[in-house]
């Protein structure tokens, strides 16, 4: 990112009065703003203007905005923060498989949009530093190093498969990890039908980690698309 | 037309070839005496033996054309013939020595007797090629004219069309109702009035699927034969035929061919019956695709401008420098006016993809406690400050649904209790699992003012609301939604006032028998 002049943000979507409100909400925040109305412009500015952020609508006039991601991420890790009207919950998870940071289902708050884009930047800086040894997250304390987890400073007991979920998900801070990733990541690619292994691993963090596990604040479920673990 | 020709084949011949025998014996005696006029008197330039060969080439003409009787008469008169010519009546005696000419009457006779039964049995067999040939033939032409015909009405009509000209028979084609029951053919021109004894012996002929009725072995007193109309499935229906007195069924070939028939119609009511569910299927199929892609093209245009609607009225409200307190209070209003219009069309698309027919619900293994958690975080913002509870065993177990939608039923219902209490109210989200009933229950309660007594049940239906002028928004689409994806799992809803005060809308989900954990983690949560 560049630090002297202001950050530059690629709108990608068609519709009008949804990339005005974005560019209002982003230059609010000192970002500078560049819009796309197609799929094919997008890629164009994608690689002219070197974007620091790009807002993606999924569906485009001429295409589908899931190749813009895979073409973006050939030489690019720029925060992708997908807008999707869509009722399928399939297409967001291709969307976040393909290298998507983060997604928003239309209608959608600029409040929400603001905090996503804080989050991918975030995550952005620290990807660039030294991967931090110690993570907090309220009351929770993971020693990455020691393999240590300790909850309001009493130390918890995680199995080893917990702790695996657990440390996929804090590699991706903030960021929404699709339950197909984590059954790959946690239990190998030959268990691809079994989405409940993750659900019920899940559940037993939140019962270690979480103050009410069906008020969760930290271990947060993105229905039918996957998990995100919010600091 | 072609058949025509053939048809007269299957009814038996009335007029035979010997008809009138004593003619066809003189024929025989006339044509040996043209014989001997014409070679007794070339005898002096011939040999008697070859003389004898002209009547023998006579005998076996007569056989041919005439039959037997009349080559044995010719082969006497050509006998008497010969002995005449060989000794003239002056001469004296005769001798044995004639009797070598009977050796020439034998041969003769005998001649005659095998050539006329050759002949016979040939002519026979030629009439009855003739005549298979005609029924197969007629049964080509049946077949053919079927051919083309897609609606059953066609071939009912293509059937009785032929059973007349093969058979010379009236009928109609008695085709079954959904329990099995054959229904009287609509009265119309041409149609034969078939009374209940014949309805009946139609039925047996139908439930037996073998022929019953005149010329069979069940039921031969009844004027009608029927058919039954066996199709490789199932039996399609009864062919009714009357029949004229004199081609009654009772001859094996003309009962082959009445099978062979009801055989015909009965197989194109079959392929006429797969033609229209392969056209049903297909318009469903149609339909189906055309539904998702309406549903698809409203969703999106309904969303986008929405989504404007609410991205821009929040600019609204974030923008700088800060609208003045009246101003401020539009824009809010306008923000969360936009807010609820979204969630009403997500439910009103919820509802339009729940009711069209199959419709493919993204059933998971999941945990209560996570629906849970979603839908409040999801809601969060329309139950203000409301105190909200939730109270739920550890050990549940996973319940198999489609989250996206239970989070919308539970969102449904968490807005309503937002809408329909005082903003101090509290709110509590209740599971347990009733294993005897094989249900897992899902509440969510109020300590609000309660449902109106008595409409309990009728909020669920579609625009209904507990109180009809009521300033609070909405159409009464939510419950109606809830319990169409309720019970699209099998599940159950209902709605009722707690005592202590205020409402309770229970969801009851089956519960399953869930997946197993592999064996490596269950050893691992126990030695938590």
């Amino acid at each position: 990112m560049n630090i002297e002049t202001s950050p530059i943000a690629l709108i990608v979507e068609d519709e009008p009065q949804i990339r005005r409100f974005v560019r209002m909400a982003l230059e609010g925040e000192g970002w500078q703003v560049h819009q796309s109305e197609t799929l094919k412009r997008g890629l164009i500015d994608a690689g002219t203007r070197t974007p620091d952020l790009i807002v993606l609508d999924l569906g485009l006039p001429d295409g589908d905005g899931v190749e813009l991601i895979r073409e973006v991420r050939t030489w690019s890790p720029v925060p992708i923060i997908v807008l999707s009207a869509r009722i399928d919950e399939s297409d967001k998870i291709t969307a976040l498989d393909a290298g998507a940071d983060d997604y928003l289902t239309k209608p959608f708050g600029i409040g929400e949009l603001l905090a996503r884009v804080r989050a991918a930047l975030r995550r952005q800086h620290k990807a660039g530093g030294e991967p931090s040894a110690r993570i907090v997250f309220g009351k929770v304390e993971v020693d990455l190093q020691m393999r240590r987890v300790a909850r309001a400073g009493e130390p918890v007991h995680l199995t080893p498969t917990e702790y695996k979920l657990l440390s996929v998900l804090l590699a991706n801070l903030g960021r929404v990890v699709t339950a197909p990733q984590l059954l790959r990541e946690v239990w190998g690619p030959s268990n691809a039908d079994n989405g409940h292994y993750v659900r019920i691993y899940m559940g037993h963090l939140r019962q270690k980690l979480e103050d009410d596990p069906t008020q969760p604040r930290h271990l947060l479920t993105e229905t039918a698309v996957g998990y995100r673990l919010q600091p | 037309m072609a058949y025509h020709a053939g048809m007269s084949m299957f009814r038996p011949s009335q007029a035979s070839n010997g008809a009138r025998p004593l003619a066809k014996v003189a024929a025989g005696v006339g044509i040996s005496l043209l014989t001997a006029v014409v070679g007794l008197p070339l005898l002096p330039l011939l040999d008697l033996v070859n003389v004898a060969m002209l009547f023998l080439l006579a005998v076996v003409l007569v056989a041919i054309r005439l039959g037997r009787a009349p080559a044995a008469a010719a082969s006497l008169v050509a006998f008497c013939a010969l002995v005449l010519a060989a000794h003239p009546a002056d001469a004296p005696g005769f001798g044995l020595g004639e009797f070598r000419y009977a050796v020439a009457l034998a041969v003769m006779l005998a001649v005659g007797w095998i050539t006329a039964r050759l002949t016979a049995s040939l002519r026979e067999q030629a009439a009855g090629a003739v005549g298979r040939e005609a029924r197969t033939r007629a049964l080509y032409e049946f077949a053919r004219a079927l051919q083309p015909a897609l609606l059953t009405d066609q071939v009912f009509d293509i059937t009785l069309r032929f059973a007349e000209r093969t058979f010379d028979a009236r009928g109609a084609v008695l085709l079954p109702d959904a329990a099995g029951r054959l229904a009287l053919p609509a009265p119309g021109a041409g149609m034969p009035v078939l009374s209940v004894l014949d309805m009946a012996a139609a039925q047996w002929a139908y439930d037996h699927a073998s022929a019953a009725g005149a010329g069979t072995g069940t039921l031969p007193g009844n004027q009608y034969v029927y058919l039954p109309l066996v199709a490789p499935m199932r039996t399609r229906g009864v062919l009714a035929l009357r029949l004229p007195e004199q081609s009654l069924p009772a001859a094996p070939e003309q009962r082959g061919l009445l099978d062979a028939f009801a055989a015909l119609a009965a197989i194109a009511l079959e392929r006429v019956h797969y033609v229209e569910v392969a056209q049903e299927t297909e318009v469903k199929m149609e339909g189906e695709r055309l539904r998702n892609s309406l549903l698809a093209a409203l969703s999106h245009d309904l969303r986008t401008p929405l989504t404007g609607l609410v991205g821009l009225s929040e600019s609204l409200t974030l923008s700088r420098p800060q609208l003045e307190g009246s101003q401020m209070e539009l824009a809010a209003a306008l923000r969360d006016e936009a807010r609820r219009m979204s969630t009403l069309v997500a439910n009103l698309l919820d509802m339009a993809r729940i009711q069209s027919d199959g419709v493919k619900l993204n059933l998971q293994w999941q945990l209560i406690e996570e629906l849970v958690g979603s839908a409040l975080r999801a809601c969060r913002w329309q139950l203000g400050a409301r105190r909200i509870e939730t109270r739920m065993p550890a050990d549940l177990p996973l319940v198999r649904f489609d989250a996206t939608l239970l989070e919308r039923v539970l969102c449904n219902l968490l807005e309503n209790a937002g809408k329909y209490t005082p903003p101090a109210a509290r709110i509590a989200l209740a599971a347990d699992a009733d294993r005897d009933a094989g249900m897992l229950r899902l509440r969510v309660l109020d300590d609000g003012p309660g449902l109106p007594p008595g409409r309990e049940d009728a909020l669920f239906e579609k625009f209904v609301r507990g109180r009809q002028e009521s300033p609070i928004a909405g159409v009464g689409l939510g419950l109606a939604i809830c319990r169409a994806i309720v019970e699209a799992h099998g599940g159950r809803m209902r709605a009722f006032n707690l005592e202590a005060g205020g409402a309770c809308f229970e969801v009851a989900l089956p519960l399953g028998q869930p997946p197993a954990m592999p064996a490596a983690d269950i050893a691992e949560s126990q030695e938590t």
